[in-house]
């Protein structure tokens, strides 16, 4: 590596993916969503012991008239949130918090759907194996979700502060890749529990 | 690394081969690290006093040898690995008949399952078997896992709770076979043993009719006592047929006399074992789950006269 | 604009003597006091901290084993009850495998890595120091419960449904579940730490092809923990809520699946046998070249075997359920692959052996543990590769034969590395020899104790003796090969003794080492021992494998060991190209604080609200973790976060 190699100007501190925090987020990412994949893996073990343990889901396929829609909301914040990581490339911090403050109003309003959801069940947590499943891996979701949303709330009060502009945004992006993981991992939520019973 | 029968024997020597492999590659490898460690030892005492010039041939064919040789060894005991599953996996001749063996804290349920419900035979800790015939298990469990082992005869097959595992088993030699709890399932999982009796086909087919037999009522009077004592302390656990004594909690005790140990075959059943097992059942095997019980000194002498009737 | 947030860092040549070094040390000291001792995040100091831990975990681990092999010196003791029993052979299991196995490679890792690597720390340095105290934390925990009486009764690996409430009444599972749970945080925390560093600070020109075996065996184990852990933190997690709120996952009475248990378990847990293994095999590809005096031979096929190791790793989880009646063909792939597994592990042996052969070995006492392991390790190995025949392991498992199979993996292949890389380091780390002479008898005692204590228990296995009996009739046959255990098993604690000792003694009176004692190649070797706070004066560039033995070696270009990137303002290092190690940022590096102490405290509390179902103690925990968190991420313009430039 020569002189002039090593002694041309190069960016200082926490900017854009060369921030370490970026890549510690990915690989929080990736054990997380080892963790939905366990906990997946244990609904379909169970789903495949079914002549040993009887209906499952009892009583047939779940409704999906708050799923879906709550599901459509879910991605909405997604590109809400992605708009304000957009903008603020650009240092349009007004685009910034208006992305971000949308995100978590979709996120509450998500919980809330996910509530009445819950409220309408008539088996509880240690109703059955499936009541157990549901409630654990609906649960685990809604748990990060809760946290995606105070991550949302904490970079709109810092963005508010104007710490952020056009070079220096690392913890928007750094907060927004957990907020679309926790989406995109609701995905194969909803498949697994709302499609695959309907499959067979 | 010894087996009496048709399905002990290509596991026999399924291990010596493994074994032999392991042992050769140990000595080998053992070997070459000694004299390559002396070859050129180094006498400096510390590097400190004097630095080494650096010089390395080029040494990766060590590997590739090392790993073909290796390669071809794991073949060999993958090939023989796969004759002996497929050698074992079924029984080289119809099964006589089927023993359900039920694991409990800690001890084994044994039943034979006849043709009708009349003639399912129960009994506990001590299987009897034909020799010659292969017989075929079916291995479940009352409470948490266990495995079911006799070393002799064969490997080991866990029992799972809402699970039936199946396998089989056959002596070829009379004799007794000991076996034992593998899975470790709570405190008393060491004193969790079995015996097998491999008898011929003839004295196996007395054994079992005599056992299909209830009891028959004791004539002696202490040993009429112990029976009734036997019934009101005991019965709600135990069973002794064609008794009121019905409970299934603990082994069942109709031909118990006839047993060579008791207390899951870790105690010889002699009279005053047994009687020492009944006094306090808490001093041989702490923490099982058969309570001390307050009897007086006649009403334990009487349950032990009793017991000694039952052959 | 953008230029108020760039710089270009000068090249030059600064030693450790020079004023720009006193500059540097006062940027990069902490604190004194206890105030610096709680809120330091050097690796050197956490790295330190966390061997020390650890050792303390194998002490107490090994004392409970020594009780436990009293009871079982002759048959029919009566030293022990069983619940005693069971309790200590759970804890030592527990302590051995998940409190002092990882946790002292972690350490080693977290002090050696970025002197391997030419950084200044770890990448996230608060959350190395976050890890180390959730460590400790998470061990304390447990051993609140074996304290009180309610240690872990169920093995380490704890199987369903004798682990659920039903059977298993006191607090004993659940201090051990949560435990595990709370201990799971600090593995991932660090094995992130560990990739985020190998991806971002490996010092300019460190291509993947320079690093140190140490480094790929950190980071392969780091990759599988990533994986691997969330399976056995949810299986915990799932048997809490079956002990504690009545859901169906492992128990027996209604639709429960015990086998489900086996798979989460196994799934995390056989990658983590190679987690713990691997680094160590790691330390030894490295540092038995040193007395070897060359390189190790096959680089390449030693790093690429470690990573294949791993990955084969994942797929063998099966051969420890070879007995619960699964399907012939799925025993039959597994068994296959178990076998397969054994080819990357002759490639580090071949590898090993060639390099002692072709080379000039050195006989100190870290080369004597090195030497010794690679028969350790054979031995392990191949009693490994007899377990993976299904029909034959039918006869082995569950028998002492797999107590002694797991034992010379764990004591050879972890804890004879890591005491040789004790004697290695150690004089880097504290700038004194070890004592030699001490040294050796310190070897032959641990060797000889060892194999006397564990080679006997391969035969009582194979004479039918079951693992976790707490005693045995005297009718057996396995009364002297018992004896003999317990006898060994006192003289190799007697080495672990010497061992201790030795470092006692020369940590004051050890012969002065100077910064390259061993004439070894790596970086770490470039820098005084004990290193600076900032480690390197300059960030070196790394032109060769070998940087501190280009001349001899006539590898091409050459490191410039003191002309290099300077960078003084602030805590600085460099950050570089994940792929070719290009500078391509400056980082600015945190100062010392408290914060990770408190966030792991109050991640005990809300554990202990969870123990004793205290909803109030949850909640105030979590509004102090949810509070730290805030603080520790806050942006900071010194860090260059925030839209204001910093020092740039």
């Amino acid at each position: 590596m020569s002189d002039a190699a090593m002694t041309r100007p190069i960016a200082v501190g926490a900017i854009d993916t060369r921030a370490v925090g970026w890549w510690a987020m990915w690989f929080l990412v990736f054990t997380e969503a080892s963790l939905f994949a366990y906990l997946l893996f244990s609904y379909y073990y169970f789903a495949s012991q079914a002549q040993t343990i009887g209906d499952f889901p009892p009583g047939g396929p779940p409704s999906i008239t708050l799923a879906a829609p709550d599901t459509v909301i879910l991605l909405l914040s997604s590109v809400a949130v992605s708009w304000g990581q957009f903008n603020i490339k650009h240092s349009h911090n007004r685009r910034l918090l208006f992305g971000l403050g949308l995100g978590a109003i979709l996120g509450i309003i998500f919980l809330v759907v996910q509530y009445f959801e819950w409220s309408e069940k008539t088996f509880n947590i240690s109703s059955h194996a499936y009541g157990s499943l549901y409630f654990t891996i609906t649960g685990f979701h809604m748990a990060h979700v809760f946290v995606g949303v105070l991550i949302l709330i904490w970079l709109f009060i810092w963005s508010w502060r104007g710490y952020f502009n056009r070079v220096r945004y690392a913890h928007i992006h750094i907060g927004a890749l957990y907020w679309h993981f926790v989406d995109v991992v609701w995905l194969f939520i909803f498949f697994t529990f709302y499609i695959t019973p309907r499959l067979t | 690394m010894h087996g009496d029968g048709a399905k002990a024997y290509p596991v026999v020597g399924l291990t010596w081969l493994v074994l032999i492999i392991a042992a050769g590659v140990v000595v080998v490898i053992g070997i070459l690290l000694a004299i390559a460690v002396f070859r050129r030892r180094n006498i400096t005492p510390l590097l400190l006093d004097e630095k080494m010039p650096l010089s390395h041939p080029v040494a990766t064919s060590w590997i590739t040898i090392g790993v073909a040789i290796s390669s071809v060894l794991l073949l060999i005991a993958l090939v023989w690995t796969a004759v002996v599953f497929a050698d074992i996996s079924n029984p080289p001749r119809k099964t006589a008949f089927t023993i359900e063996i039920t694991g409990h804290q800690w001890w084994w349920q044994v039943r034979y399952m006849g043709h009708s419900s009349d003639t399912i035979l129960s009994t506990a800790n001590e299987i009897h078997i034909p020799t010659g015939v292969p017989v075929k298990l079916e291995l479940k469990t009352a409470d948490v896992i266990h495995s079911f082992w006799i070393p002799a005869l064969s490997g080991k097959m866990d029992t799972i709770p809402n699970q039936t595992n199946t396998t089989w088993i056959e002596a070829d030699k009379p004799g007794i076979y000991y076996g034992q709890c593998t899975e470790y399932c709570g405190v008393e999982h060491a004193k969790m043993r079995m015996l097998m009796v491999a008898q011929p086909p003839a004295e196996f087919q007395q054994w079992w009719r005599h056992s299909l037999q209830p009891a028959t009522p004791p004539k002696a009077d202490d040993a009429r006592q112990g029976m009734i004592s036997f019934v009101v302390h005991c019965g709600s656990c135990h069973t002794v047929a064609g008794t009121d004594a019905m409970g299934v909690l603990g082994p069942d005790l109709s031909h118990l006399a006839s047993r060579k140990m008791i207390a899951a075959g870790t105690i010889p059943n002699t009279p005053a074992y047994l009687s020492g097992w009944i006094a306090d059942p808490q001093a041989m095997k702490p923490g099982n789950l058969m309570p001390k019980l307050e009897l007086t000194g006649p009403e334990l002498a009487n349950i032990r006269t009793y017991l000694e009737t039952l052959k | 604009m953008a230029d108020i947030y760039e710089r270009a860092p000068r090249f030059a040549a600064e030693d450790y003597e020079s004023s720009w070094a006193d500059k540097l040390k006062k940027i990069w000291e902490g604190e004194p006091g206890l105030y610096g001792w709680i809120s330091t995040v050097d690796h050197k100091k956490l790295g330190i901290r966390y061997l020390v831990t650890a050792f303390v975990f194998l002490i107490i681990g090994g004392i409970e084993a020594l009780i436990f092999r009293l009871q079982l010196s002759v048959p029919n003791a009566h030293i022990l009850t069983p619940e005693q029993y069971d309790q200590l052979f759970s804890e030592h299991g527990i302590t051995m495998i998940f409190l002092y196995a990882l946790p002292v490679l972690t350490g080693f890792s977290v002090y050696i890595w970025p002197l391997l690597l030419g950084a200044r720390d770890l990448a996230l340095p608060r959350l190395n120091a976050f890890t180390y105290w959730v460590f400790l934390l998470a061990g304390i925990f447990m051993y609140v419960g074996l304290a009180q009486g309610a240690g872990a009764n169920d093995g380490w690996f704890n199987y369903v449904p004798y682990a659920e409430r039903q059977f298993n009444g006191g607090p004993n599972i659940d201090y051990y579940a949560l435990g595990m749970i709370f201990l799971g945080i600090s593995t991932t925390g660090a094995s992130i730490n560990f990739v985020v560093t190998f991806l971002r600070l490996r010092a300019p020109g460190m291509s993947i092809n320079r690093v140190p075996i140490m480094i790929w065996g950190t980071l392969t184990s780091s990759a599988a923990n990533i994986l691997a852990v969330p399976s056995v933190s949810l299986a915990f997690f799932l048997l809490w809520l079956d002990r504690n709120y009545g859901t169906h996952f492992f128990n027996v009475d209604s639709s429960g699946q015990p086998l489900l248990w086996q798979h989460l378990f196994w799934m995390f847990a056989h990658p983590w046998v190679y987690v713990i293994v691997l680094p160590a095999m790691g330390i030894v590809s490295d540092a038995l070249p040193v007395f070897c005096r060359r390189p190790l031979v096959g680089y390449a096929a030693v790093a690429l075997a470690t990573v294949a190791t791993m990955v084969l790793g994942f797929g063998v989880w099966v051969h420890h359920m070879f007995a619960t009646g699964l399907a012939p063909a799925a025993l039959a792939y597994f068994s296959a692959a178990s076998l397969i597994i054994a080819i990357p592990s002759a490639i580090s042996v071949f590898a090993w052996l060639a390099t002692i052969w072709t080379g000039r070995p050195v006989t100190t006492t870290a080369f004597y543990f090195f030497a010794g392991f690679v028969l350790l390790f054979v031995i392990g190995g191949v009693s490994g590769f007899m377990t993976a025949s299904v029909p034959a392991d039918w006869q082995f498992t569950d028998t002492y034969f797999v107590v002694a199979h797991i034992h010379y993996v764990l004591i050879g292949i972890n804890v004879f590395p890591v005491v040789g890389g004790i004697y290695f380091w150690f004089p880097k780390m504290t700038g004194r020899l070890m004592n030699e002479r001490l040294g050796k008898w310190n070897f032959w005692i641990m060797f000889i104790g060892f194999n006397l204590g564990f080679f006997p228990m391969h035969i009582s296995g194979l004479l039918g003796m079951p693992r976790r009996v707490y005693t045995y009739s005297a009718n057996e046959g396995w009364t002297a090969l018992n004896m003999i255990t317990t006898i060994g098993s006192y003289i190799f604690a007697f080495g672990i003794l010497l061992l201790l000792i030795n470092i006692f003694i020369s940590r004051r009176r050890g012969r002065l080492a100077g910064p390259n004692p061993w004439d070894a190649g790596t970086l770490e070797w470039s820098t005084p021992s004990p290193p600076p706070p900032y480690n390197f004066a300059v960030i070196p560039t790394v032109a060769s494998r070998h940087p501190l033995w280009e001349d001899r070696l006539g590898e091409p270009g050459r490191t410039f060991e003191n002309k290099g990137l300077l960078l003084d303002h602030g805590k600085e290092t460099i950050g570089t190209d994940p792929l070719d190690a290009t500078p391509n940022v400056i980082l600015k590096m945190p100062e010392d604080t408290p914060t990770p102490l408190v966030l792991s405290l109050a991640m005990m509390a809300f554990f202990f609200g969870m123990l004793v179902h205290s909803w109030a103690v949850m909640i105030v925990s979590l509004l102090v973790i949810g509070g730290s968190v805030v603080v520790w991420l806050w942006p900071r313009p010194e860090l260059g976060e925030t839209a204001e430039p910093a020092d740039v």
